[in-house]
């Protein structure tokens, strides 16, 4: 004890040596736990990735298997340039997105997508799409459930996002997502109408088929997910995709 | 060794950094509309306050006092990160649910006061039961305010219905008050009150006593 008092904790080399070495001891701590934790966690995200699309589609069942119900989902590759399936797709091959179509904020997207259709008897019942952009402080990427129509939505759940806790994540809630099912993506044209507005959607009122609930203090998120569910439906996303469901043509 | 069991069963009721000392109460909010995650945060928390005081503890003679602080920060942060990664592994349903607020666990009160006030003059093995004693205060109020507001507020427990809810054809009417963060402000300040109406020595003399005037002081 006796020669600790003597030592002089306050000197500027100590005061260094502490800084210095405490970093290097934490930074090494945090970083070998983040690395070995690392499979587990990404394990972790993969399960619940797939249960939000059975969530989204409606399969989930309280206590239910997710490797089993999802065995039962269909999952395609989609070339989105042409809209069509294929079996041989290169998944790495993306393209830029030009500026004035880039309304989600992602720069660059992918060619070929999976996408997951639910079959009931053969007969597709709905088309799961991945789609994602940004909101206030992240990418926000989620789900979107389309009916066999190709303009209905069913679903739209996030299960990776960054939002205001409390005011953006409100789109986790159940009743922001009931109100999403049964809206139209399309008008009278092939580009997307529907958005997100300011405020709560008047049923009955004009266009309100076309039009999702607002957030209360989340207009930037609410802003992102109008931008991402019109570019993923829109000309340069699924449009020519959606467009052949639209048409009848299913396979 | 009967001074440590002070040291660890002091901060339960008698010195609790949540009723008394009026810390942490954030987080008892956010956390406690039900009971599972208000339970690993309780986890989460204890063992943030425990570890971090026995680090520090171990450092205190060598640690400058300008750069105290920060050092402080430094350690509650790397265990926070490691208790946030832990979590994200191994419970990672509920550690969606508690979002953020295992981060902030760097910035409650209830660590860095111990840390500066204690663990900063004591042994190491004294300030771990010291930061363990104050993390399962804060873990007996967490706890009781997320029973009552999962009870009251969704008739469940853990996810297990204990009230049979009228939307599923039964009996009771959730309060829905009770899963709104006002509730947790109620159900604290009536703990404060039942423990002080227990424990009379914790009142605390008003600031400002009206003085009596007598008549025969004003002529």
């Amino acid at each position: 004890m006796s020669d600790k008092k003597e030592f002089d904790r306050d000197s500027i080399s100590n005061t260094l040596i502490i800084a210095i070495g405490l970093s290097l001891v934490c930074s090494i701590i945090v970083s070998s736990a983040a690395i070995v934790l690392k499979p587990v966690q990404e394990k972790n995200e993969e399960a619940f990735r797939q249960r939000i699309i059975l969530d989204v589609a409606g399969l989930m069942e309280p206590g239910g298997d997710i490797d089993v119900l999802f065995a039962s989902i269909d999952t395609r590759t989609v070339e989105l340039a042409s809209g069509t399936y294929t079996d041989n797709a290169d998944m790495e091959a993306t393209i830029a997105i030009p500026g004035e179509l880039d309304i989600a904020g992602i720069s660059q997207r992918a060619e070929f997508v999976d996408v997951y259709l639910v079959t009931d008897n053969g007969r597709v019942d709905q088309v799961i799409l991945p789609v994602y952009g940004k909101g206030l402080w992240s990418t926000m990427l989620g789900y979107l459930a389309v009916a066999p129509d190709g303009n209905t939505i069913k679903g739209l759940r996030f299960y990776a996002h960054g939002e205001t806790p409390g005011l953006g994540d409100q789109m986790d809630k159940d009743s922001w997502l009931a109100q999403v099912a049964g809206k139209k993506i399309y008008g009278d044209g092939d580009e997307p109408v529907i958005r997100v507005i300011k405020g709560l959607v008047q049923e009955g009122s004009a266009g309100s088929e076309h039009m999702f609930d607002g957030m209360a203090g989340a207009t930037l998120t609410g802003n992102g997910i109008t931008g991402l569910v019109q570019y993923w439906t829109g000309s340069h996303g699924f449009g020519p995709y959606l467009k052949n469901f639209r048409e009848g043509n299913t396979e | 060794m009967s001074e440590a069991r002070k040291v660890l069963i002091d901060p339960l009721v008698d010195n609790n950094p949540v009723t008394l000392q009026m810390l942490g109460i954030c987080s008892a909010l956010a956390v406690t509309t039900s009971l599972l995650p208000a339970l690993l945060m309780c986890v989460a928390l204890t063992s943030v306050a425990a570890l971090a005081g026995a680090a520090i503890s171990a450092l205190r003679h060598r640690i400058p006092n300008n750069i105290r602080i920060i050092v402080h920060m430094t350690i509650i942060a790397s265990l926070v990160i490691l208790v946030d990664q832990l979590l994200k592994a191994y419970a990672f349903e509920t550690s969606k649910q508690l979002s953020v607020f295992v981060g902030l666990i760097i910035t409650n009160c209830i660590v860095l006061g111990r840390a500066e006030a204690f663990a900063m003059k004591n042994g190491v093995v004294m300030s771990f039961v010291d930061g363990l004693g104050n993390g399962l205060g804060y873990s007996i109020i967490l706890i009781a305010v997320a029973t009552l507001r999962e009870l009251f507020g969704a008739g469940s427990l853990m996810g297990y219905p204990v009230f049979e809810l009228t939307s599923n054809g039964g009996w009771y009417v959730a309060n829905g008050l009770m899963l709104l963060p006002p509730s947790a402000f109620f159900i604290i300040g009536l703990l404060i009150w039942g423990i002080r109406t227990w424990r009379t020595q914790q009142v605390e003399k008003p600031d400002y006593q009206i003085h009596e005037v007598h008549r025969t002081e004003v002529y």
